[in-house]
C-alpha cells in the first residue's frame, strides 16, 4: 500500500521530478475532502488547482487584499469548508497544496503518472511531478444554450456572475434577470439580491412541479430542502418571482443589454406563441445546468456514461475508481450533484486510495441518497428539444468563431452534416478559443442529438508551444509496480 | 447609500489605485481581476470581435470561454477574468484576434 513516501522508493521514477503517492487535480470540495481523507491515512498527496486559493466553485473566496471579514455572507456551508481546511492543516506534513497550478496533461499509468502543470504570474512556468495514482476532482462548467442577443455585453453566465461576485465583489449590473434551468439559478439569484442587485425575476425553463413527483427522494435529503428553503426565503424577502416554464427568448440592446423578451414554454421547452413580454434590465445571468469537466481523464481513456440531462460523466465504481487503473474521480466529474455529494465522494475516494476498504456505512448511505437526488435534478432540468425554436438565423451559436444558427442549420440540412464534428469542420463552430466548451452542447443538439454530444478534449489550458515541444515523454508505468487496488 | 457586495462581506480593502482603460483612469481595489475592476467601473465590454466587430466582455467569469480577452500592458489575448489588475496597468480594448499567443 502506498501509504508513505517510502512506498515509491525502489521504482525507477526518475529523480528530476517530485514524487507523490497521489496527485489530486482540483481543490474544490471533492478534492479537498479526498486529499484530507487520504493524508489522514498516511498517503502523501499533491493537491493541485489552477485557482489562487483552494475552494473550487462553491467555496470561491474574495481575494485576500479585499479583506472581507464576513466571506460567509455569500456562502452556505462555510463552516464545513473551514473544517476541511483545518483537517488539511493537521495533515500538512503529507499534503502539498499547489495553488495556481493549471494541470494541462496527465500521462502514464498506475504506479507512475506524470502530471504537468503551468504556474507563475503568466502561467508560463512549467512544473512536473510524478504520482503513483491520480484523482480527478475537476468539477464542472456551465451548459449554455444560445438565444438571440446572448452575446451582448451584460449577458453573463449565471455561475460566472456568482464567481465574479464571490471573488471580486462586483456585479454585472443593478437589475439582473436570472434565467436558464437548474437549482444553481436559485443560489445565484439569492447571492445577487443579498449583494444589493435587484432580480426582476428568475426564469426557469423546466417545470418545478416536477420535483413533487420525486418527493420521496427530496424527503430523504433534508439538507437539500433546507438549502432550497433558505434560497427561497431570501428570494421571497426580496420580492423575487420564480417563473417556471419560462425562458429569455431574446436579449435586446446595442452595446450592452437593455431588456429581455421572456416567453412561456410548453413541456418540451417550445416557446408558446403570443406569450412574450418584455422586461428592462442591465444584466442577464444565464445557465442551463452544469457539464462535468473531463478533458484530462478522457485523455487517459477513462470511460464515461450519459446522465439523464444528456451530459457525460466519468464512470466510477463503489470506491470511486474510474475504468483506468490508478485513476480515481470524485465530485462533479462523476456527475453533477452539489457540494455535499462532492464532499461525500471525496471522502470515500480518499479513504479508498489509502486502502481503507471498509468505508463507513453512513458515508455510503449518504452518497446513495445524494446521488438519487442528483439524478432527479438532472432529469427534471434536462433541456427540452424545443429550445432551438427561439433561435433566429442570426443568433451566434459559437461565440468564438461567430458562427450563426443559420450556418449550423445549413450545414446540417443542406450539406448533410450528420454530427457535431462534421458541423465543426464545415462551419468552424467549436474550433475557437474555448474549444467548444460554450457551444458544444448546443451544436450537438442542433445536429439532432438529444444529449450534449461527445465531450470535447481540448488541452485543458492553452500551452505555450515551446513547452509542448520540450515536454518529456510520458513516464512509463514502472514495471512490476503493483496496482494498489486492481 | 445602497448596500453592495463590499458591505455585505464587511470588506475593508487595501488602498484603491488607478489604472488606465483605453486612456481613461479607472479605480480598482487590490486583489481584483481586470474584469472585476472594469465591471465595478461600469464597463462591460473590452473586446471587439474579429469578424463582426461586435463588443464583448466577461461571460463565464472563470477562464473557460475566452470572451474576456483584453490587451494588458501591451500583451494581447490576456483573460481579463483571471489576470489581476495592478496600479498603473495599461488596459486596452482588444480588436480582432490580438495577434499573439493566448494567455
Ligand atoms: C459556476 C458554478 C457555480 C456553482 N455554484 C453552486 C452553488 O451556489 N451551490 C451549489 O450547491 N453548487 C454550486 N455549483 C456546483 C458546485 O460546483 C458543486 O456543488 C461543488 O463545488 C462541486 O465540487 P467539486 O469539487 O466537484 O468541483 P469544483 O468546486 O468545481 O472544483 C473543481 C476544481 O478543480 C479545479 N480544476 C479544474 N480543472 C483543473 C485543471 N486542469 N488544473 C488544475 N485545477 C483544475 C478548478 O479550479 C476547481 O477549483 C456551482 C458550479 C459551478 C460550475
Ligand atoms: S470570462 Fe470566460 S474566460 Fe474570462
Amino acid at each position: 500500500m502506498a501509504n508513505s513516501a517510502d512506498a515509491v522508493d525502489g521504482h525507477d521514477l526518475g529523480d528530476r521530478h517530485e514524487r507523490y503517492d497521489l496527485a489530486v487535480v482540483g481543490a474544490g470540495p471533492a478534492g479537498l475532502a479526498a486529499a484530507a481523507a487520504a493524508a489522514e491515512h498516511g498517503v502523501r498527496v499533491a493537491l493541485l488547482d489552477s485557482a489562487p486559493w483552494p475552494g473550487g466553485q462553491f467555496y470561491r473566496q474574495p481575494a485576500a487584499e479585499l479583506r472581507a471579514s464576513r466571506p460567509q455572507a455569500l456562502h452556505h456551508h462555510w463552516p464545513a469548508f473551514q473544517r476541511l481546511l483545518a483537517r488539511l492543516d493537521v495533515a500538512r506534513e503529507r499534503v502539498t497544496l499547489l495553488a495556481d497550478h493549471h494541470v494541462w496533461s496527465v500521462t502514464g499509468g498506475s504506479g507512475a503518472f506524470a502530471v504537468r502543470a503551468l504556474t507563475g504570474p503568466d502561467q508560463r512556468q512549467a512544473r512536473q511531478l510524478t504520482a503513483r495514482q491520480v484523482l480527478f476532482a475537476t468539477g464542472a462548467h456551465e451548459r449554455q444554450l444560445p438565444f438571440p442577443g446572448w452575446t451582448l455585453p451584460g449577458v453573463v453566465g449565471a455561475g460566472g456572475a456568482q464567481a465574479m461576485l464571490k471573488a471580486g465583489l462586483v456585479l454585472p449590473g443593478r437589475h439582473v434577470v436570472v434565467a436558464g434551468s437548474g437549482p444553481l439559478l436559485l443560489a445565484v439569484a439569492s447571492c445577487l439580491v443579498t449583494a444589493g442587485a435587484t432580480v426582476p425575476l428568475v426564469a426557469e425553463a423546466a417545470d418545478y412541479l416536477g420535483y413533487a413527483r420525486g418527493a420521496r427522494v427530496l424527503a430523504a435529503n433534508p439538507g437539500k430542502l433546507v438549502e432550497g428553503a433558505q434560497h427561497g426565503a431570501t428570494l421571497l424577502r426580496h420580492g423575487v418571482r420564480l417563473r417556471p416554464r419560462t425562458a429569455v427568448v431574446a436579449a435586446h440592446g446595442t452595446d450592452r443589454v437593455e431588456a429581455v423578451t421572456l416567453g412561456r414554454l410548453d413541456a418540451a421547452w417550445r416557446p408558446v406563441p403570443g406569450s412574450e413580454w418584455r422586461v428592462p434590465c442591465d444584466a442577464v445571468a444565464v445557465g442551463h445546468g452544469l457539464v462535468p469537466q473531463l478533458e484530462l481523464p478522457l485523455e487517459l481513456g477513462c470511460r464515461t456514461r450519459r446522465l439523464p440531462d444528456g451530459s457525460a460523466a466519468l464512470v466510477v465504481d463503489a470506491a470511486q475508481r474510474t475504468s483506468v487503473p490508478g485513476v480515481w474521480a470524485a465530485g462533479e466529474s462523476t456527475g453533477v450533484g452539489g457540494v455535499q455529494l462532492a464532499v461525500t465522494e471525496g471522502e470515500l475516494a480518499g479513504l479508498a486510495v489509502a486502502g481503507q476498504t471498509a468505508a463507513p456505512r453512513e458515508l455510503l448511505r449518504r452518497r446513495a441518497r445524494q446521488r438519487a437526488f442528483a439524478e432527479l435534478m438532472a432529469a427534471r432540468h434536462a433541456p427540452g428539444g424545443g429550445w432551438t425554436q427561439w433561435l433566429d438565423d442570426a443568433t451566434e451559436v459559437c461565440r468564438c468563431e461567430e458562427v450563426t444558427a443559420r450556418q449550423v442549420r445549413d450545414a446540417v440540412s443542406e450539406l448533410g452534416a450528420p454530427d457535431q464534428r462534421t458541423v465543426k469542420l464545415l462551419t468552424r463552430a467549436g474550433m475557437g478559443w474555448c474549444q467548444a466548451r460554450m457551444c458544444g452542447p448546443a451544436v450537438a443538439r442542433l445536429c439532432g442529438a438529444h444529449d450534449d454530444g461527445a465531450p470535447t478534449r481540448p488541452l485543458s489550458t492553452p500551452v505555450p508551444l515551446g513547452l509542448l515541444a520540450e515536454c518529456d515523454t510520458p513516464a512509463p508505468p514502472s514495471e512490476g509496480a503493483p496496482d494498489d487496488h486492481p | 447609500m445602497r448596500r453592495g457586495p463590499l458591505d455585505l462581506v464587511r470588506a475593508r480593502p487595501e488602498t484603491p489605485f488607478e489604472f488606465s482603460f483605453d486612456g481613461e483612469p479607472v479605480t480598482a481595489l487590490p486583489g481584483q481581476t481586470v474584469a472585476a475592476a472594469l465591471w465595478q467601473a461600469g464597463h462591460l465590454a473590452w473586446r471587439r470581435t474579429r469578424l463582426g466587430d461586435r463588443p464583448r466582455g466577461a461571460f463565464c467569469g472563470m477562464g473557460a470561454c475566452y470572451d474576456c480577452l483584453v490587451e494588458l500592458d501591451g500583451t494581447p489575448n490576456v483573460r481579463a477574468c483571471l489576470a489581476p489588475v495592478r496600479p498603473g496597468a495599461l488596459v486596452r480594448t482588444q480588436r480582432g484576434d490580438g495577434h499573439g499567443e493566448l494567455r
